[in-house]
């Protein structure tokens, strides 16, 4: 199957600064991706080559099988992006703004398909308020709109939800998770790993401009080293000997226990069995993807093979 | 076509949403010139046999208007864009390159013409001053204002901060637009300045469009027109090859 954006080992260099390095990545048609990483690891420069908003020094992009230098009408009618920044244009009313904006991609007369999107997101009572009158959650809510005018099968979000209120991060993903449904592929950054984790199906992980994690979410957590841990309160409250390395916390009365696995734990209870200690309460925690991408982040463990 | 008629639209309501800013208060300044250059110099100087000052005056402004809106339409709408971050909807769509230079070109020279129309229509109410040759007065109009709409895209793009820009206006733009023979012949000039004079791309502008109101020009019509029309050639390519490698707008 042709994939909806193909990556192929693009570099991209600003200054001294290598901001990329020979990323190769794959999305599928109908995926929901995530594109994760710190500040400066090169998500929104990866973002603006596929827009063709950044020049790549070397490597190729495709978006649904148009490169997005050599075929750029093509490339640009297949891709609606959110950018990060709340930009807008001070002179037009929010209708206005999607009247042109859908005129830029050909479309002589949108107003059904405006009408639609304005709905949905709730922009209803706003449509003919001028772009500078919005607050910012209004102005983000355009922004989405903006990317959905000419309808593309492939939809960026770099950062949709930053500083923006719980009401409408909830509408927002409510909208952007039917899109998903009806067949458009979604591709988006954030910082807010539950996010990632609860919408999406697969990540990408980028560390200092190069892919560090690239799998499905549950397989990057299965392939965490160190697996879990395991909260015990005990009474008398004192860990046997042979416990005493497994302990990575304390708080009030509670230890937690690193476990590489579900077997340990049957060790760990037979030996507070054998030294006459009683559980009281045991909670089991499961790594999640913070836990992934934090581990990655410090050290320079590598899960993309 | 759709594309590039939006773009044009989306330039045109820009600044007739403002146009008092963008139309008027530079038809009343324009005006304003008139206005003291009329009383103060009617009474001495004759520049031609039989033309008054004022009516010599009157395609001199008219033009310096076309050319200075022109020029601001463009530069003002690109440095706007690329400041507030909203240039991006332009670069993230299909439009090509020829499409945004044509779309911003006609734009600026939509709002030149308003304006230098506006300018000559108020002083027909006070002053006689009927257009000799109306083509010619229409062929340099047209060419000055899509010189001077590629320039102030030029400008736009080049510029990173407003400040710039204003460099490029008050170094560039106005110093040549003042010296080109608006308010004065270049024969009336030391011959050195005559000479630099004739470097001047807006002094073409100014001669040739004037010949249209009198039939009478520092020197001949046709080769101000050649050079016109070779300085919006060379002006556009540069442009376009601005469009074209993404020259500060695709980094």
């Amino acid at each position: 199957m042709l994939p909806a954006i193909a990556i192929k080992q693009v570099s991209k260099r600003y200054g001294n600064v290598q901001a990329l390095t020979d990323v190769d990545l794959d999305i599928h048609p109908g995926e929901f991706f995530a594109l994760l990483g710190p500040n400066g690891a090169g998500k929104t420069t990866l973002i603006s080559i596929i827009a063709g908003l950044t020049l790549a020094n070397s490597g190729s992009v495709k978006v649904m099988g148009h490169d997005v230098i050599a075929d750029y009408r093509q490339a640009r009618l297949n891709v609606g992006i959110v950018p990060q920044e709340l930009v807008f244009d001070p002179f037009f009313t929010v209708r206005e703004i999607l009247q042109m904006q859908s005129g830029y991609y050909g479309i002589k007369s949108n107003t059904r398909w405006i009408d639609e999107i304005i709905e949905r997101l709730d922009l209803t009572g706003k449509a003919g308020a001028n772009m500078r009158a919005l607050s910012g959650g209004m102005k983000r809510r355009v922004l989405v709109a903006q990317a959905l005018v000419h309808k593309p099968p492939v939809i960026i979000l770099d950062e949709p939800t930053a500083g923006v209120d719980v009401e409408l991060r909830q509408t927002l993903w409510d909208f952007i998770k039917q899109l998903n449904r009806d067949g458009h592929t979604i591709v988006l950054t954030t910082h807010y790993l539950e996010e990632a984790e609860t919408m999406c199906n697969r990540v990408a992980m980028l560390k200092a401009g190069k892919i560090v994690a690239l799998d499905e979410i549950q397989n990057l957590i299965g392939k965490m080293p160190g697996g879990g841990s395991v909260r015990l309160r005990l009474l008398p409250d004192r860990l046997p000997e042979a416990l005493l390395p497994l302990e990575i916390n304390r708080s009030n009365d509670m230890h937690e226990l690193r476990i590489d696995g579900y077997a340990q734990l049957e060790s760990i209870l037979s030996t507070l069995r054998s030294a006459q200690i009683q559980i009281l309460d045991i909670q089991l925690q499961q790594p999640d993807l913070e836990d992934v991408f934090v581990n990655l982040m410090r050290n320079n463990g590598n899960l993309a093979q | 076509m759709t594309r590039f008629f939006t773009l044009l639209y989306k330039e045109l309501l820009r600044f007739w949403k403002v146009g008092f800013q963008t139309v008027v208060a530079p038809m009343v300044s324009t005006l304003l010139y008139l206005l003291i250059f009329h009383h103060v110099l009617e009474a001495h100087i004759e520049v031609y046999p039989d033309v008054a000052y004022t009516t010599f005056l009157i395609p001199g402004l008219v033009m310096m208007a076309v050319i200075q809106n022109a020029f601001a339409n463009s530069s003002s709408s690109m440095i706007q864009s690329k400041i507030s971050g909203n240039i991006v909807f332009i670069l993230l769509s299909p439009l090509t390159y020829r499409e945004i230079f044509f779309a911003y070109i006609l734009a600026s020279m939509a709002r030149g013409l308003l304006v230098g129309l506006g300018v000559y229509g108020v002083t027909l109410i006070f002053f006689d001053t009927p257009v000799l040759l109306p083509l010619w007065a229409l062929l340099f109009v047209l060419l000055g204002s899509a010189i001077l709409g590629a320039l102030g895209l030029i400008a736009g793009i080049w510029a990173d901060k407003f400040d710039q820009l204003a460099t490029f206006q008050n170094f560039i733009i106005l110093p040549l637009s003042f010296l080109s023979g608006v308010f004065y012949t270049i024969h009336s000039l030391p011959i050195g300045w005559q000479y630099l004079s004739h470097l001047n791309p807006f002094f073409y502008m100014i001669d040739g469009f004037r010949y249209s109101f009198f039939g009478v020009s520092d020197i001949s019509p046709y080769i101000s027109l050649s050079i016109v029309a070779i300085c919006l050639i060379a002006i556009s390519y540069l442009t376009i090859w601005m469009l074209k490698t993404g020259y500060k707008l695709r980094h």
